[in-house]
């Protein structure tokens, strides 16, 4: 199945074995070490470095003064809600994005490619520009939030706000994750379901899903991991009270006001921490997906 | 790909579906830009390019994005060169570490670089004993944003050369080709469009970098704010034409790009490596 090949990594070129390869090429092409050496300074220097002060700031503090640091009421409350609404966001990401790539992929219909291009706005729109923009669409004045309004549903300044920013941000990873997957998905295997007198839901539960719920995964955790670490976009329409809409970006920025470099990076550090271990974990559920979807 | 709508009515509902989606998540925000832009007529939107610190945010902006695209790109071309034309060990911790900016929080991208140069950064005094400025500077702002885009080029280049392979290379050299023409005559055309769109993400990201320039930059008007900080700027002090203004710019910027991307997607499918993955 073409979905499961995805996963076995980079296509080698050419058929020699790793060995003889490694040996013909280091012989012929010149500019190794030339390439390498400028690719790993330039990395110690602008990704390396930087994220060893990040790693090793917070521990001024000490143990017992990191913890301090990050069970502050305040920097708990951000935590949290800057996590909790990113899931939110993704999860609920994934059903739209799985319609408008179902739809992209399925159908045939005048200005398709318009509508496919449409799906990277939110990457293409500087942050700064759809934060304004979304807290002028959902601030109690503007068409959408006046609207909400009227059903007593508060959207800007609120956690509510958020969700809507993360929702923006993240639709387009959902719906390029799961695309490919439709595109290339074997008809053959659904026209068998069918011929075998499987009904639409059947097919699309029993065949389809599983061979989709890897791109799907991987899709909605890019999401969460770009949503977690979001600020511009955010900023504008969350209102920013503390304990209530003040995301954990944000605490970053109010400690480094108050040159307390070593808080802000331990917020920092965390937050890194918390994204790379989510993506490494949904990582090894992806793996198990694409092994089930395959047997 | 066809054949599996069996009931139309389900396909038209699917369809009205993500367009409602669409329309009010992702197209409503790019529309009311314009809007609020325009909501005073065409003559005070005009108004709103007279500001002195807008035009010095923009000359800024310009500036940054100069600096740091050109920087990038050709990292990514070495960086490409190292991993798809050679095996040696270490190479999928390096490419983790090429992509790590992307799983990053912008404002984490800011905040390393205020550890490292800020006033009370390990390099902070010296910096400022021997007269030099990186924190709310250019400089600063500059390396922020290539943090920020660093794995845009090199993301795009590196699957693509992967794939290619090394035969034409190395039939180059064997006839007496020497290194720099081998990259210049064939792998640089083998490459170009893959290099173009790369550059072309890197550059809508670096003009458009919002959160790690605002932890560096200082906020100093007409100095050390690029065009998004200055949005900022306009939009705290309730100057909502001024600041969707400067923001309609940087749509049709972000719009610009999109339309580029969508074209070289069309045209050069085959050699892109963001559309052969698909």
């Amino acid at each position: 199945m073409p979905a499961g090949t995805a996963t076995l990594g980079p296509p080698l070129s050419g058929p020699p074995p790793a060995r003889t390869a490694r040996h013909r090429r280091r012989a012929v092409l010149p500019g190794f070490g030339l390439s390498l050496g400028l690719t790993l300074a330039f990395l110690s220097a602008v990704v390396l470095l930087p994220l060893c002060a990040l790693a090793l700031r917070p521990w001024e503090l000490g143990p017992a003064g990191i913890v301090r640091s990050l069970t502050e009421p305040r920097v708990l409350a951000s935590l949290r809600l800057s996590f909790g609404l990113s899931v939110l966001a993704a999860a609920v990401n994934a059903p739209l994005g799985l319609l408008i790539a179902w739809t992209l992929t399925r159908f045939r219909f005048p200005g398709r490619r318009l509508i496919d291009a449409l799906v990277d706005l939110p990457f293409a729109l500087p942050t700064a520009v759809a934060g304004i923009a979304l807290t002028a669409l959902y601030a109690p004045t503007g068409p959408f939030g006046a609207l909400a309004a009227k059903i007593g549903i508060k959207t800007a300044y609120s956690p509510l706000g958020i969700f809507i920013a993360l929702l923006f941000i993240g639709l387009p990873f959902v719906v390029r994750q799961i695309e490919p997957v439709l595109q290339d998905f074997d008809s053959d295997v659904e026209e068998a379901a069918r011929t075998l007198g499987a009904s639409d839901l059947q097919r699309f539960v029993r065949v389809i899903l599983p061979a989709l719920a890897p791109a799907l995964v991987g899709g909605v955790s890019l999401a969460f991991a770009r949503g977690v670490g979001e600020y511009g976009s955010v900023i504008f329409i969350a209102g920013n009270m503390p304990m209530k809409s003040e995301i954990a970006p944000l605490m970053i920025v109010t400690r480094l006001e108050q040159y307390d470099y070593a808080g802000a990076a331990a917020i920092g550090l965390v937050m890194v921490a918390i994204s790379f271990g989510a993506l490494a974990a949904v990582n090894a559920v992806q793996l198990r997906l694409a092994k089930l979807g395959r047997a | 790909m066809t054949g599996s709508i069996r009931l139309p009515g389900l396909a038209l509902l699917m369809l009205a579906g993500s367009l409602l989606v669409l329309g009010l998540l992702v197209l409503a925000p790019l529309g009311v830009v314009f809007s609020e832009a325009f909501a005073k007529g065409l003559p005070s939107y005009l108004a709103a390019f007279r500001d002195p610190d807008g035009g010095a945010a923009i000359r800024l902006t310009l500036l940054v994005a100069a600096i740091s695209v050109p920087l990038n790109a050709a990292f990514g071309l070495a960086a490409a060169w190292a991993i798809a034309k050679f095996e040696f060990r270490g190479k999928a911790a390096l490419l983790a570490l090429i992509d790590l900016p992307f799983s990053m929080s912008p404002v984490v991208s800011g905040l390393v670089w205020v550890l490292l140069f800020g006033a009370q950064g390990w390099f902070g005094t010296f910096v400022s004993d021997h007269g030099l400025k990186i924190m709310f500077s250019t400089t600063g702002l500059v390396l922020a944003t290539i943090t920020v885009t660093l794995p845009f080029v090199a993301r795009e280049l590196i699957p693509l050369m992967q794939d290619q392979g090394t035969d034409e290379e190395a039939a180059a050299v064997t006839l007496g080709a020497g290194g720099f023409t081998v990259f210049r005559r064939i792998t640089l055309p083998n490459v170009k469009w893959a290099l173009l769109y790369g550059v072309l993400l890197c550059n809508a990201r670096a003009m458009g970098e919002f959160g790690a320039v605002s932890v560096v930059s200082g906020h100093i008007r007409g100095l050390t704010n690029t065009l998004p900080l200055h949005i900022e700027a306009l939009y705290n002090d309730y100057d909502f034409v001024g600041a969707f203004a400067a923001a309609s710019l940087l749509a049709s910027l972000g719009l610009v790009t999109l339309a580029a991307k969508s074209l070289l997607e069309w045209r050069f499918a085959d050699e892109l490596a963001a559309v052969r993955r698909r």
